[in-house]
């Protein structure tokens, strides 16, 4: 393999093991501040330790966020150094911001969160998991700013060594990219919270142990997992696709799996992508209804690939189109699963239901795997540039590290990441298995 | 504009150095402290809940380098890849030895994570002294100001250097004994009673150690950096700085022997930062000196982000920065006073 193929594998291997953590990080941190707000506003103990529970889940998946963060804040320079190089003066700034603004709030707070209940009381121990969930969604924000600005950079200008200089602070931190990225990827963060809350409440449901706060736990994770999952669909997923027929129609024609440009574009729903014949196998399509969703028009063009030139095609198509529809599949499948769900928690039905609860105890891993399927539609869509329509991805790569140098840290972090995940698991069970009634004698 | 950032990134690095200092050297003295396993878990709870934060000056440092001077975040994080990569690795490991230890209750799982801890925070002040070490001696920069070192090539610090060589290995080995000693009076402070003793034994010791060292390094620095020289002679009111240093050693001593643990550890404290400045100020204004053609060094001038940018960045920068005092008082308010043994988180 030649170095640049080992550093784009070292960088996607540690940052989608990296964003299984954060995911969870910043939805539980809503959940968590609503529970601590019912035990506030009701002053029923009952809330304090539901609150605890997930605190301590909370806290192992914290260790784990920051372990593998930690990496990804130096791979710009250790791997990306030629990018590194010029975007530094633009994304040097959210990244900067990030350290400032978002850890330094999360991480000081954090510890009063977890040691502090009973010295601090009720009020003031409710502002410090506001204070988290602040510091974890603004760690977010600088994050997906920089994503956004990589995806369509805005506000800068290219100086007289060829390196970018910010020119316009606002329209970096205002890129019109990243709103809907990030409602959609927060969004995505509530989903995996609210289906990791759900499937453990389920779990005690249907193992007959902790009744009480498994339905607290079932009535939580559904009502959050409807409303974010409806948010996902739209408008935030609409707006994403919209941003990207508007600014990267290449990628689009990717994801969709459209060969051909066409008036009244098919939606492509199944098919496997025949990158020789150029064309989509065994198609499953939903006739004009790209075109609609893309320009509200059953009647309007949309670009295939056909009418882009190879070398601005993603490199891997088949990639593209997969990721993206194994997203939007499992998105559909979940709003479908939790509106069942919601409707029978309306009519007080749902914790008897025990094939709903089984449904609602197997969805927990879907939403990782649906969170990771959409970053990779997106960087791999992102490519071949490495900042879009500027920076090809070659272009950024640290030459001076050869291939070999790069292999050996990737098998480091395969087998340190390997060892991480087993640790994670073991302790994570422990908890389930201890359960919410010990985190309340604590 | 450069020169105040190269001191806002110098100050950022120097409060890491203390901050998390102590959390590395409360590790490389864990096992000499603390003889049982109850007295581990005070030394671990002595930086529980304050670590992470510390952690977090490595990474705004880090991010305020590159913001701010994107050539040499680049070319210094590409040219030293091996040993920073390793440096991530040991970082993991000791995050997870403190993080995971007391979830569960066995005789195989405490001991584990206790040797983590401290294998992982020796190396670490090992590995940082001899980047620093790296820093000072120079790198061999080529026109467009990239590099790359191997772990070692003959062990002197000449023309085609390794990341190790005589030099650096002593800076390595000098920051361990620092941070000791720095974690030590930090334990002193912390706890009562044994380990309290102990904590403060090891201080004292290892202070002679600090002592010897110390003066080899510098005595080394000057001869392998030509530069540290030219910038005391240019701007010789830059003495202060060493000057400083060698009297809050001096005191850091003293206090430590007349039980007065927090003046030491203070003092140890603006040890830290009186020889970090020092070397800055040697340095100034280069970042990333060459070891050959000193035309090729990375500066200040031409290693930094364009005008606009860092005056917006001073913009967030000085608010954040408040901000962050702010939590960090709140933090360390709250969790002022000795650790006894039954208050473990
Ligand atoms: C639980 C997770 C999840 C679910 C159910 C969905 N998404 Fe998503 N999607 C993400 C998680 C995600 C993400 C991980 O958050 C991404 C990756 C990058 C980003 O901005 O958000 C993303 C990106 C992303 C993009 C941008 C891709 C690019 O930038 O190239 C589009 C167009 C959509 N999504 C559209 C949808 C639609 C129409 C969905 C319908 C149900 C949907 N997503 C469900
Ligand atoms: C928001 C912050 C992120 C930034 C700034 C970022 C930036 C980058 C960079 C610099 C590369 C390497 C160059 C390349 O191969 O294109 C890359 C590749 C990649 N990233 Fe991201 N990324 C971010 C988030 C994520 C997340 C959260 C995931 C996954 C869960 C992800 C998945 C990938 C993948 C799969 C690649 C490899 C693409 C390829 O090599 O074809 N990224 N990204
Ligand atoms: C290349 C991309 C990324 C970099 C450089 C990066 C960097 C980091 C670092 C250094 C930490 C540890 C902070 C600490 O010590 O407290 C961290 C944690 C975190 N990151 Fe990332 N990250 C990346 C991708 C992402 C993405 C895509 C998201 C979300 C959209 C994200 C959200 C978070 C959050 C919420 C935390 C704190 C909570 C936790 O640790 O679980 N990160 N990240």
């Amino acid at each position: 393999m030649d170095a640049l193929t080992i550093h784009r594998l070292h960088f996607a291997f540690t940052v989608t093991f990296h964003y299984l953590f954060p995911q969870l990080t910043m939805g539980l941190a809503l959940l968590i501040l609503i529970l601590k707000t019912m035990a506030l506003r009701t002053g029923n103990p009952h809330y304090a330790s539901a609150a605890r529970f997930w605190a301590k889940i909370f806290a192992i998946n914290f260790a784990m966020g920051v372990v593998t963060g930690i990496p990804m804040e130096f791979q710009f320079g250790t791997n990306w150094s030629r990018f590194a190089k010029s975007a530094g003066g633009v994304i040097g700034q959210t990244l900067a911001m990030e350290g400032v603004f978002s850890f330094f709030l999360e991480s000081s707070f954090l510890g009063a969160f977890l040691y502090g209940e009973k010295r601090l009381g009720p009020k003031a121990h409710w502002f410090t998991a506001l204070l988290v969930f602040l510091g974890s969604w603004l760690s977010g924000f600088f994050i997906v700013a920089t994503d956004a600005w990589m995806q369509h950079p805005t506000g800068y200008a290219i100086g007289a060594h060829g390196e970018m200089v910010l020119t316009s602070f606002w329209s970096l931190l205002l890129n019109p990219w990243l709103g809907w990225q990030y409602i959609h990827t927060m969004a995505g963060s509530v989903v995996t919270a609210g289906v990791a809350m759900a499937a453990v409440g389920a779990f005690y449901l249907l193992t007959g142990s902790h009744q009480e706060h498994g339905r607290t736990f079932v009535r939580l994770g559904v009502i959050a997992g409807i409303l974010a999952t409806v948010l996902m669909l739209f408008p935030s997923g609409d707006g994403q696709g919209r941003n990207i027929a508007w600014h990267q129609p290449v990628t689009l024609a990717a994801m969709e799996g459209l060969f051909t440009t066409e008036q009244g574009a098919p939606l492509a729903i199944l098919g496997q992508p025949d990158m020789d014949r150029r064309r989509l196998d065994n198609p499953l399509v939903v006739p004009r209804a790209l075109s609609f969703l893309t320009y509200q028009s059953w009647k309007a063009e949309v670009k295939g690939l056909d009418s882009f030139p190879p070398q601005n095609w993603p490199d891997s198509v088949p990639l593209v189109y997969y990721s993206y529809h194994i997203m939007v599949g499992l998105g559909t499948i979940f709003l479908a699963v939790l509106a069942i769900a919601a409707f029978r928690l309306w009519r007080g039905a749902l914790y008897r239901s025990r094939p709903l609860l089984w449904l609602l105890m197997m969805m927990l891993p879907f939403p990782y795997i649906a969170n990771t399927a959409g970053w990779i539609t997106a960087e791999v869509g992102r490519q071949p540039w490495l900042i879009y329509g500027v920076m090809r991805t070659p272009a950024g790569v640290s030459a001076q590290v050869s291939s070999g140098n790069a292999l050996f840290t990737l098998i480091g972090f395969l087998g340190i990441y390997t060892i991480l995940s087993i640790l994670f698991l073991f302790l994570v069970y422990r908890e389930i298995e201890e359960g919410p009634e010990r985190a309340a004698a604590v | 504009m450069e020169t105040i950032w190269f001191w806002l990134v110098a100050c950022m690095l120097v409060a890491y150095v203390i901050f998390d200092g102590f959390d590395f050297g409360a590790g490389i003295v864990h096992f000499l402290v603390a003889r049982t396993d109850a007295e581990r878990c005070v030394v671990f709870s002595t930086i529980g809940p304050v670590w992470d934060g510390n952690e977090v000056w490595l990474l705004a440092a880090g991010g305020t380098l590159y913001f701010a001077f994107p050539a040499l975040y680049a070319s210094s994080f590409s040219g030293f890849y091996l040993p920073l990569m390793m440096v991530l690795w040991l970082l993991i490991l000791r995050g997870v030895s403190i993080e995971f230890r007391n979830h569960v209750e066995s005789p195989v799982w405490h001991p584990l994570w206790d040797a983590g801890f401290a294998i992982a925070s020796a190396l670490l002040a090992i590995f940082f002294g001899a980047a620093l070490g790296n820093v000072v001696r120079g790198v061999p920069l080529d026109a467009s100001g990239e590099f790359f070192l191997p772990l070692w090539t003959d062990w002197t610090p000449g023309q085609s250097p390794g990341i190790l060589d005589w030099y650096t290995v002593l800076a390595g080995v000098t920051v361990l004994a620092v941070l000791a000693l720095h974690g030590a009076l930090w334990v002193a402070l912390k706890t009562a009673g044994e380990i309290e003793v102990r904590a403060r034994r090891v201080a004292g010791r290892v202070w002679w150690g600090v002592l010897v060292l110390m003066n080899l390094l510098t005595v080394a620095s000057f001869r392998v950096q030509p530069r540290l020289q030219a910038s005391f002679v240019a701007r010789p009111w830059g003495w202060v700085f060493p000057f400083v240093a060698i009297a809050a050693l001096l005191t850091a001593a003293v206090m430590n022997y007349r039980l007065r643990e927090r003046a030491a550890f203070l003092a140890s404290s603006l040890f830290l930062a009186a020889m970090l400045v020092s070397v800055a100020f040697g340095l100034y204004p280069c970042v990333l000196p060459s070891n050959g053609d000193p035309e090729l060094s990375l500066t200040i001038a031409n290693a930094s982000a364009a005008p606009y940018g860092l005056r917006v960045g001073l913009v967030w920068f000085i608010p954040g920065m408040l901000l962050t005092a702010a939590y960090f008082v709140y933090a360390y308010r709250s969790f002022a006073g000795k650790v006894g043994v039954e208050e473990r988180p």
